[in-house]
């Protein structure tokens, strides 16, 4: 089946997924095993469970950066419906382009790249011009507290704290109709979390599907609508 | 914002044997415009000879090269005369070379390497093409006054930034770079792919990259291609493929990375 109920912007179907160790005599990790789960517009799912329960590799599958064995990661596309799963490597990048955004836990660094650039440069890809991209990544930046004089430094020798607010103002600098964020306050103190809060609850307000790991409960309680667990499954076998 | 989507290059069942030996085999992919395709794999694994089949250098055993030109038809690229060929290789593709001797003239100036390119595609206003080259020098961060010194008294970086600026002054649509970055210091390394990350989502050029440096195609490509001798064993999403990789041989060469 290729279609979602009305609201839902993503729906994980029928979803397994395990890891193949070939270099390590071929062992076999089982995460996780025929998992249903879907988020609607406007809704916080958060993914709960134990360390090693899999709920990093379950957000990472949802955005294609794991392929998931079984199963199949439907996303709604503008006006298409793309399965994650079976998609040209092509269709994903347009739909991590538009609709999918992502906020992993550590920032890549790119080199030589200043951090305003890092940030202007997912609207830059989506058309925007540089102007406009140069003014709402400054809005961002700043209101991640980013102080002006670090914008022109690529952001390899920033703290941790720092580069993890660079990584959300790239996800947050645009509107994007679903966001995976994985532990995305792990490193952050009171104020930047709470700015961090502000921005998710201000994306589920214009109606945004969000699904993320939060480790903080603090965080857990203002964002999130409904816990998904995660059952301990994982396995050598 | 769907762009549509007609292959730039087809690729079909491409083999290549040097005698009895297997350069590259069966190896199938399309290439659309403004994507970047990575391929890897140690020495000797193919991707060399694969480059060198599918941008017109060496003519393969079997399969064939299909490629849509600007006036929207399907060329088979061997099946074209040696001129015409020639021809396309000089202005809808650009080659960019692991070792610059191979693609720079060294006997000319900076200018008229690039602007070379220009007369070759009929352009003969020499102040016209005397702008454009200083324009693209400009645009590899080259510095202007340097403009009529030969290639030869240049750093390794700054010949891969003439190579660059001489492939795509003709405004090609897709750019073959054969280990573009080997043999240069890394801060020149991180330098040469910031510039070229920039040209390629500007120009939307597409562009096929082969390299044994991971860390370049995570930074370049949106698509891989994992070969081993003379095979494809993976192809896929760039990041899925480093992060989650499939095959044994894929898992063996992202875990040989030296953490920095």
């Amino acid at each position: 089946m290729t279609t979602l109920t009305d609201g839902d912007m993503l729906h994980a179907r029928n979803l397994s997924k395990h890891f193949v160790l070939h270099n390590q005599g071929g062992i076999r990790i089982d995460v996780f095993d025929d998992l249903d789960v879907s988020v609607a517009c406007g809704e916080c799912v958060i993914l709960a469970g134990p360390s090693g329960s899999g709920k990093s590799t379950l957000l990472r599958s949802l955005y294609a950066n794991y392929k998931p064995n079984v199963g199949s990661v439907l996303v709604r596309h503008g006006d298409r419906i793309v399965d994650l799963c079976t998609a040209e490597p092509h269709e994903i990048v347009e739909v991590r382009r538009d609709t999918l955004g992502y906020v992993s836990q550590f920032l890549r660094v790119i080199p030589r790249v200043p951090s305003l650039e890092l940030v202007m440069a997912p609207l830059m890809a989506r058309g925007v011009s540089e102007d406009r991209a140069r003014e709402r990544s400054q809005v961002i930046l700043d209101r991640l507290r980013i102080p002006e004089k670090l914008w022109s430094l690529p952001p390899a020798t920033f703290s941790g704290g720092e580069q993890q607010r660079v990584n959300i103002a790239m996800s947050f600098v645009q509107d994007y109709p679903i966001l995976l964020l994985d532990e995305p306050t792990a490193s952050l103190d009171a104020d930047n979390r709470k700015t961090v809060i502000a921005l998710i609850q201000e994306a589920k307000a214009r109606g945004a599907a969000v699904a993320g790991i939060f480790h903080d409960a603090e965080v857990r309680e203002a964002v999130g609508d409904r816990n998904f667990e995660m059952t301990e499954v994982r396995r050598a076998a | 914002m769907t762009a549509p989507r007609t292959p730039l290059l087809t690729v079909d069942g491409l083999t290549h044997r040097y005698g009895e030996r297997i350069g590259c085999s069966d190896v199938s992919f399309q290439m659309f415009p403004g994507e970047v395709l990575g391929i890897v794999g140690e020495s000797g694994s193919g991707k060399t000879t694969l480059l060198k089949c599918i941008s017109g250098q060496m003519e393969p055993t079997e399969g064939s090269i299909l490629y849509a030109s600007r006036d929207a038809r399907d060329v088979e690229v061997y099946g074209l005369g040696e001129a015409r060929r020639r021809m396309l290789m000089r202005t809808d593709w650009g080659i960019v070379y692991q070792n610059a001797r191979d693609g720079l003239r060294m006997k000319v100036s900076a200018g008229a390497n690039v602007g070379e390119r220009l007369m070759a595609i009929g352009e003969r206003n020499y102040g016209d093409i005397r702008h454009q080259a200083e324009d693209w020098l400009t645009r590899v961060e080259m510095d202007i006054a340097r403009m009529d010194d030969l290639p030869a008294t240049f750093s390794g970086g700054m010949q891969q930034r003439l190579q660059i600026a001489r492939n795509l002054v003709t405004k090609p649509r897709l750019v073959f770079m054969d280990e573009p970055t080997s043999g240069l210091d890394v801060s020149v390394q991180a330098r040469l792919l910031d510039l070229v990350r920039g040209l390629v989502s500007t120009l939307g050029l597409a562009c096929i990259v082969v390299t044994h440096d991971l860390g370049v195609v995570r930074l370049l490509s949106h698509r891989l291609m994992v070969m081993k001798g003379g095979r494809v064993v993976e192809h896929g999403l760039t990041d899925q493929v480093l992060d989650d990789p499939q095959h044994a041989y894929t898992q063996l060469l992202v875990s040989s990375i030296l953490p920095v």
